[in-house]
């Protein structure tokens, strides 16, 4: 909780600023499709945590998004397989490829870096070869299954205001991953794992298998998040459906207060970072920005959010000294 | 006599608080040219900080440096980092040893002065240069050699060519032969003594009392971060600096001799490890004992530590209580053999983790029901595990980084023995470790193995395998080379067997025939 305190405070100034200059920014559809793309991409900047926490990175969540999510309307509309076939079998396979991931970064001991660069590059192509490169959508049916991401819910006391169906699952695995962490022995050793590799090893931590593990819970999570991501928007191109969502992910990952040399996590700063990312987007529209400046502006936040929470920690670091010398001196 | 020596640093009443908690308090010392000053004390005494602060690492919370201009006369400075104090003529050899590896040697004591030419490097005049420095700390390697490729002993003379090509007149060096074996000692030792005798100040921390014995001129002392004790050459001996280190005299424990009837836990079968030349090492641990490996350095004590532990792949059979063990380390913990590794603070600690954190990982997968964590009972064990450790401080919630070397190692230790192994395998148990915990551990240690459980250690410390085993293994080049029951051992037996002697020679060598074999 204490990581994430910087990451709520940012998100706070951002939305205040959006409340008072932005238009229509408390509008109740404006708040819903917020909260829609907070969930959405919560999913994925989780997934990019569980990966981050043992020192390593997955760029390939974007193009995992991509299969996915072209995969489904792909085999539902022109193979006509039943949805309770296509979703079992396209998580499945979102989770196989992370556990190639894993097994290469753990047997083969190859770079995360390279691997899921490499795996950025095949699985669109994949992608895009399977489909002719042709725009897949569900041509405005299975309307039941696809409540799972456009279904929205009465909130008692509010009219304007409907809860995206997204926020359940996307609350249950922020707080299912949580739990994990801090109360698992696996999720333990997993962040020791993340802090000194080597020194879970000779502790007797299968350090091996619970990496590969958090492969396979990433690229399950980007497969579940394309999923989702598709039912949500009806229909895509292969060629650019999930671009740069792993940085999207990452970013929102390390605004929440996830080290990138591993060991330390904190969902709710993740949930937060990838909330305010969604608001920050929202904010260039609504005060009249160019939307052409949505990627630098992010990228001037995220830098200014990473180098405030560096210069407050110091600032909190040596206070702490400082008191402590003064506690010292009066003893 | 000491008249002649002129004083180069003085240190005035220097103190160095950190959170409140005083490293060092209002220390006086001088430090003068043509003299070798040790520096000894526990871990935890403060000699690292009083390090620091004379290299300009570390700034005082009170007190003051003076440093003798060219006429000798002494002037306040303030060090503020190390380019000041190397601007004043003193350079500190790191004790790890921090030269960028991917340079070459002469790359290495150019660094950040490189001699150039329009903006070129001269690489001539740098090689001829770096060969001159070098031959002075009598290194014989050519100038282009990567760091890298180097022993950590010829490393650590680089360092020091460096320190004298900046014209230091203080060389301080911290622990320079904590992983230097014996006859790497001897020689930075006799280059200590070189650097002496041409007017340089040589200030050193030291674990080794035989070291300072040999080659100081005056032993600083400190215990809890005050200076308890200054002696002269004269006044030097081993009890006495003991008792100024830990304020008591070390008891000595009594030897045991295993009953030859409890029952073997662990047997080793022809295990061949990762050691170079792959010979087959055979032996066994009874219910109860303690067992020594000692050897030299590069004997394989190591490693057939780690394939007992499962951490390599290994030929041969490892079998606890008769059952045959495989698998790799996870299984083999989960069966009870636990290893304390040797560089702790690479392969055993977390080290911006908690002592908690630290202490309780193993524990938490014995005694968590359907993989949850019962995080009351943890704190209770954490708090068991730090007072039967007697860590100090007694905070779960330390930073291990922030523990000097003696808590870092009980907490490693501790992590064992909160989940009561069946075989504990230590390598190097206290290595950086001081006197007192050093003590603590052993008792620990024993402890464990009253209960019933095998205990094999490795060290390099024959006076630690005379005093914690109750029979020794000695290796030499991979093998086993004989064993002696406790009772029996002496440090001229031990060295004859370490050194290639066979272990059915009758008349036992001197001390002096066995220094010589090993080189």
């Amino acid at each position: 909780m204490k990581k994430a305190l910087g990451i709520i405070c940012i998100f706070i100034a951002i939305f205040l600023f959006a409340t008072i200059y932005g238009e229509n920014f408390l509008s109740g559809i404006n708040l819903m499709q917020l909260s829609q793309r907070t969930a959405l991409y919560s999913i994925l900047a989780l997934g990019a945590a569980l990966v981050i926490v043992t020192g390593g990175i997955d760029l390939s969540i974007g193009s995992v998004v991509c299969l996915a999510g072209i995969m489904t309307p792909w085999l539902l509309v022109e193979h006509e397989w039943s949805p309770w076939a296509v979703i079992p079998t396209v998580l499945a396979l979102s989770a196989v490829l992370g556990l190639c991931h894993g097994l290469l970064v753990t047997r083969l001991r190859l770079q995360p870096f390279l691997v899921t660069l490499c795996g950025l590059l095949l699985y669109r192509g994949i992608a895009r070869w399977m489909t002719g490169d042709q725009t897949q959508g569900f041509m405005g049916e299975y309307g039941e299954v696809r409540q799972i991401a456009t279904g929205r819910i009465p909130v008692p006391g509010l009219t304007e205001y409907l809860l995206p169906a997204t926020v359940i699952p996307a609350l249950a695995l922020a707080l299912v991953i949580g739990l994990f962490y801090s109360r698992t022995v696996w999720g333990r050793w997993l962040l020791a794992t993340g802090r000194n590799e080597s020194a879970a090893r000779y502790s007797g931590v299968p350090t091996a298998w619970l990496i590969t593990l958090s492969y396979v819970g990433c690229s399950l999570l980007a497969g579940f998040g394309g999923m989702l991501f598709i039912f949500d928007i009806s229909s895509a191109q292969p060629s650019d459906f999930g671009n740069f969502y792993e940085l999207y992910a990452i970013a929102a990952a390390v605004l929440g207060g996830c080290s990138l040399r591993g060991g330390e996590i904190s969902v709710t700063g993740v949930v937060f970072g990838a909330a305010t990312l969604q608001v920050l987007r929202t904010t260039i529209i609504l005060v009249g920005l160019s939307s052409q400046l949505e990627f630098a502006v992010i990228g001037a936040v995220l830098l200014l959010g990473v180098a405030a929470d560096e210069l407050v920690r110091r600032f909190l670091a040596s206070r702490l000294e400082r008191r402590g010398a003064a506690l010292g001196g009066a003893r | 006599m000491q008249a002649e020596r002129p004083v180069l640093l003085r240190v005035r009443g220097v103190s160095r608080r950190y959170s409140g908690v005083t490293a060092l308090g209002g220390i006086d010392a001088d430090i003068r040219g043509g003299e070798v000053l040790a520096i000894v004390g526990e871990n935890g005494a403060g000699k690292s900080t009083l390090l620091k602060i004379l290299s300009g690492v570390v700034r005082p919370s009170a007190g003051a440096l003076q440093v003798a201009d060219r006429s000798g006369r002494l002037v306040d400075v303030e060090l503020d980092g190390v380019r000041d104090a190397t601007r004043a003529g003193i350079a500190l050899v790191h004790q790890e040893l921090n030269l960028a590896e991917n340079l070459d040697v002469a790359g290495s004591i150019f660094l950040g002065r490189e001699p150039s030419r329009f903006g070129w490097l001269d690489r001539r005049r740098m090689r001829d240069d770096a060969r001159r420095w070098l031959s002075l700390v009598g290194l014989d390697v050519p100038p282009s050699t990567p760091c890298g490729s180097l022993p950590i002993a010829q490393r650590q003379l680089v360092e020091i060519a460096k320190a004298l090509s900046i014209e230091s007149r203080v060389v301080i060096l911290d622990e320079p032969t904590s992983s230097l074996t014996a006859r790497e000692t001897e020689r930075l030792l006799a280059i200590m003594g070189e650097l002496r005798a041409r007017g340089v100040a040589v200030v050193f921390v030291s674990h080794h009392l035989d070291e300072v014995l040999k080659i100081a001129d005056r032993v600083l002392v400190l215990r809890d971060g005050r200076l308890t004790g200054e002696l002269a050459r004269e006044e030097l001996d081993r009890a006495t600096i003991e008792r100024l280190m830990v304020g008591r005299d070390i008891a000595r424990a009594e030897r045991r001799v295993t009953p030859a009837d409890a029952r073997v836990r662990l047997r080793v079968d022809r295990v061949v490890g990762a050691h170079a030349r792959r010979r087959p090492v055979s032996f066994e641990v009874r219910a109860g004992e303690i067992v020594g490996l000692a050897g030299l350095v590069g004997a394989g004590r190591t490693e057939i530590l780690e394939a007992i532990a499962g951490l390599v792949d290994h030929d041969g059979r490892v079998q606890l209580d008769g059952v045959a063990v495989d698998g790799g380390a996870s299984a083999r913990v989960r069966r009870g053999i636990a290893l304390v590794p040797e560089d702790r603070a690479r392969n055993g600690l977390f080290l911006e983790d908690s002592v908690a954190v630290n202490m309780s990982l193993a524990w938490i997968d014995r005694e968590s029901r359907a993989r949850l964590v019962d995080a009351r009972a943890e704190a209770g064990l954490v708090s068991r595990m730090i007072a039967r450790m007697q860590l100090r401080p007694p905070v779960p919630s330390r930073r291990v980084q922030a523990l000097s070397g003696g808590n870092q190692q009980k907490s490693v230790i501790g992590r064992w023995l909160a989940v009561d192994p069946a075989v504990l395998l230590l390598d190097e148990p206290t290595l950086g470790v001081d006197v007192g915990a050093r003590a603590e551990i052993h008792a620990e240690v024993r402890r464990l193995a009253e209960c019933g459980s095998a205990v094999v250690f490795a060290s390099s410390e024959l006076e630690e395998v005379l005093m914690l085993a109750d029979r020794i293994i000695v290796m030499h080049e991979g093998a086993v080379a004989g064993e002696l029951a406790a009772h029996e051992a002496t440090e001229v037996a031990i060295m004859h067997l370490a050194t290639g002697g066979a272990s059915h020679d009758g008349a036992a060598p001197t001390a002096a025939n066995a220094a010589t074999r090993e080189s």
